[in-house]
């Protein structure tokens, strides 16, 4: 229980820098482009302004994403034990495809602005974009397999590597991906529309910051509406692959044929019902989660329940998930129309300003729903949580879990405030 | 066949890591003794800058193949190691975030405090790293389903800590040579002295391991089964004396490429002595774990066998690469420079 707490922990953090890292770093890199073909020395500045922020924040996503490789040895023996053969080889090669490539090339990128032509000081930067990304994929296919195990046999007792190809493409990792990457791009973007609309309220530096801020309108808004419809493939795979987490999500109790879609739902976990249903949509559910009005959702009640997730937790973080992106793409729509004169639109601006958060809530939630979702499991089907775990004693776990909430606590706050100080101090000025 | 071949990446991976970071550590284990000033503070930092993240990700790759290839040794490992290398992560994770965080503002009171987070952030990776693989040689007390029978104190124990005092020595002198490359002045003068001094510390150190080896360890054995491993041990000797060599002609280059030898070679000459265990069991022989008993699947195997001959060479030329382009020493125009450290 300590480790699952402690591995929560690891995790959330860990992913409040991932996926700004992942975005802002593609649109640093348009930046520079930018710079390289026009030799317009104000995209030079913009690259060199949002990268500051961009590498604050990337020190701590790398430094938290080691703690998460190793605390698969060293909390979830078993786990490793019993998966290790694909598991284990999905993180070597991320590691050694993607994770160098974007540790190496950004070292470079810091330091080359002078060692390095333009156009190679460029490549760097999307070198890092890329690999970023990439290893992402590697990530998401590893934790695919944990929601959705493919390509492998169990022989020797443990799970074997049967069909590479077939754990690495598997749909649900590409639709995870996709959901994954859109929100971390739609986050960068609403990062930098929120310190854009900062300085535009106080009237310093505006194109600099109009500018900043029509591009990653721009960025955002094509990634907001896609992810409405990647969200929702990626749903429709999750229904698929884990009919519980679905029910969960969904606080659908008994399976039904066409399946209606509340808008007001209160699960009640005890009587395993829902005490408020309101405003229900008919066959929406179903049309959304198997493409066919009359398609069926299997409910919780189908399942003993040892075997279902936690409903609460999983119905309300997706609910809130969902609402938020519909919320973001709105948002987004606005901000991308008037990203022309947006410095007149002083109420939009605050709104930039108040929504940078908001994003950051919702890519959270989704790793609840994802891995709350997933429960009793750790590997959907195949083997339990409560077996997973190392036979480490509960005060040795307990006293690290405290020193990573201390450790943590202190790194957050610390890059919070440096990257809130450069964000505000704004770009060097023109020499 | 495969285990095998698996058995040595997996030591080379680890032996690379070790002579990447090992100069980041040393040096920032031998900053608060050798910096007289901020700017000399700062030299330390910007001569690492480029690289450190890249050196690091070697650590993160061995422990991911350790995973792939050996899962078990890897659960097993990890979890009778929990305590230490939760530390070691911590520290990793400190070291990290004072390198990029301690120069972006002016307070003293801040510089200072990311300045001792370096300090720790080096030190205690250097020490455990060696403590964990002295004890490893030694064995540990495992039994037959991997539980693991101690504690801290059990692995610090009187071999275990001199694996950790030779690990720290030798990245001692192998970043304070790296920062005679880097620095200019006084500081450089400094650091070759420095480096220099600590040889001989080392030169003790070293030899006192290799005997205490003997009597704590059964590395030994497979020198005398397989007599052609002792090549490992005179490669080591002489990059050792050779360090001297070159620490005394002044080529700091030659001499920073030896110490590295010498920490491949240290690392090697345990792991050879390992074959064919990867963590052995101070309990029973029988408890050990072997490239035989925790291999993965011969497919994964095979797989990721493509993957790391493919991509490391790969890797090593780009950081080649990387290690060229920032080849120069750090000047002042480096530090006033906005993204320095």
């Amino acid at each position: 229980m300590l480790s699952r707490l402690q591995f929560a922990v690891a995790t959330y953090f860990h992913f409040l820098f991932v996926p700004l890292t992942l975005g802002l770093s593609i649109l640093v890199a348009i930046m520079e482009t930018r710079y390289v073909q026009t030799s317009e020395h104000e995209y030079k500045r913009m690259a060199k302004f949002w990268g500051k922020l961009l590498v604050i924040n990337f020190v701590l996503g790398v430094v938290t994403g080691i703690t998460l490789e190793f605390q698969f040895g060293t909390n979830w023996s078993r786990y490793s034990k019993y998966v290790g053969d694909i598991f284990g080889s999905l993180l070597a090669i991320e590691a050694t495809v993607a994770f160098f490539l974007e540790s190496t090339f950004l070292g470079v990128w810091i330091f080359g602005w002078k060692k390095l032509s333009p156009k190679a000081h460029a490549v760097c930067i999307w070198l890092v974009a890329g690999a970023s990304n990439f290893s992402a994929y590697w990530i998401l296919v590893a934790n695919s397999w944990m929601q959705h195990p493919v390509g492998y046999v169990i022989r020797n007792g443990r799970a074997e590597l049967d069909n590479f190809l077939a754990v690495v493409t598997q749909p649900y990792a590409v639709f995870m991906f996709l959901h994954t990457v859109s929100g971390a791009y739609i986050l960068a973007g609403f990062f930098v529309m929120g310190i854009c609309a900062y300085h535009l309220l106080r009237n310093r530096e505006v194109q600099f910051f109009k500018k900043s801020f029509a591009m990653a309108a721009t960025f955002t808004v094509i990634f907001a509406l896609a992810q409405i419809v990647i969200g929702d493939f990626h749903g429709r795979e999750m229904a698929k692959a884990q009919p519980t987490k679905a029910a969960a999500a969904e606080s659908v109790w008994n399976t039904t044929k066409g399946a209606p879609m509340y808008l007001l739902v209160i699960p009640d976990e005890e009587n395993e019902r829902n005490s408020v249903e309101l405003f229900g949509i008919p066959k929406l559910l179903s049309l959304v989660a198997t493409g066919d009005k009359d398609g069926e959702y299997k409910g919780l009640k189908e399942w003993p329940k040892e075997e279902r997730p936690p409903v609460a937790a999983t119905f309300w973080s997706f609910r809130l998930m969902v609402g938020l992106g519909f919320l973001l793409a709105l948002i987004s729509v606005i901000a991308w129309l008037k990203r022309h004169k947006v410095e007149n639109s002083r109420q939009l601006l605050r709104l930039m300003m108040f929504a940078i958060p908001l994003p950051y809530l919702a890519s959270e939630l989704g790793w609840t729903v994802t891995e709350i979702g997933r429960q009793p499991w750790i590997v959907y089907g195949m083997m339990k949580t409560s077996d997973a775990a190392s036979s480490v004693s509960g005060a040795q776990v307990g006293i690290s879990l405290t020193a990573f909430v201390i450790l943590y606590t202190l790194l957050g706050i610390g890059c919070f405030y440096l990257i809130a100080k450069f964000a505000r101090k704004g770009p060097e000025p023109v020499q | 066949m495969l285990e095998t071949i698996w058995f040595v990446l997996w030591g080379v991976l680890w032996a690379v890591y070790f002579m990447l970071d090992g100069f980041d550590l040393g040096l920032g284990t031998l900053a608060p003794f050798i910096a007289s000033n901020d700017v000399d503070r700062r030299v330390i930092y910007n001569s690492m800058g480029p690289f450190w993240d890249g050196n690091e990700v070697w650590l993160i790759t061995a422990g991911g193949v350790t995973f792939a290839a050996f899962p078990t040794t890897y659960a097993v490992m990890f979890s009778a190691l929990y305590t230490p290398l939760l530390l070691l992560l911590f520290a990793l994770i400190v070291r990290g975030v004072s390198l990029e965080f301690r120069s972006k503002l002016e307070a003293q009171g801040w510089r200072k405090l990311w300045d001792v987070c370096h300090f720790l952030g080096s030190f205690v990776p250097a020490l455990l790293l060696g403590v964990a693989f002295a004890n490893i040689f030694k064995g540990i007390p495992i039994d037959g389903e991997g539980i693991f029978h101690g504690n801290l104190l059990t692995l610090l124990n009187p071999y275990g800590l001199l694996g950790g005092i030779l690990f720290v020595l030798l990245f001692l002198v192998h970043g304070a040579l790296w920062l005679a490359i880097k620095a200019e002045g006084p500081l450089e003068e400094r650091a070759a002295r420095a480096a220099g001094t600590i040889w001989w510390v080392l030169l003790a150190v070293a030899a006192l391991f290799l005997i205490a080896s003997w009597f704590a360890t059964d590395l030994y054995k497979n020198y005398f089964t397989y007599p052609a491993l002792w090549i490992i041990v005179l490669i080591t000797l002489a990059a050792l004396v050779g360090t001297r060599v070159f620490i005394t002609t002044g080529a700091r280059w030659k001499a920073w490429f030896s110490s590295g030898v010498t920490i491949v070679g240290a690392t090697l000459f345990g792991v050879a002595g390992l074959y064919p265990n990867l963590f052995p069991s101070s309990m029973d022989p029988a408890y050990s774990l072997t490239v035989f008993n925790s291999s993965s699947s011969p497919l994964t195997l095979k797989i990721m066998l493509v993957v790391a001959l493919t991509f490391v060479p790969i890797v090593a030329a780009y950081q080649v690469w990387s290690y060229y382009t920032f080849r120069h020493k750090v000047t002042e125009s480096d530090l006033a420079s906005e993204e320095a450290y």
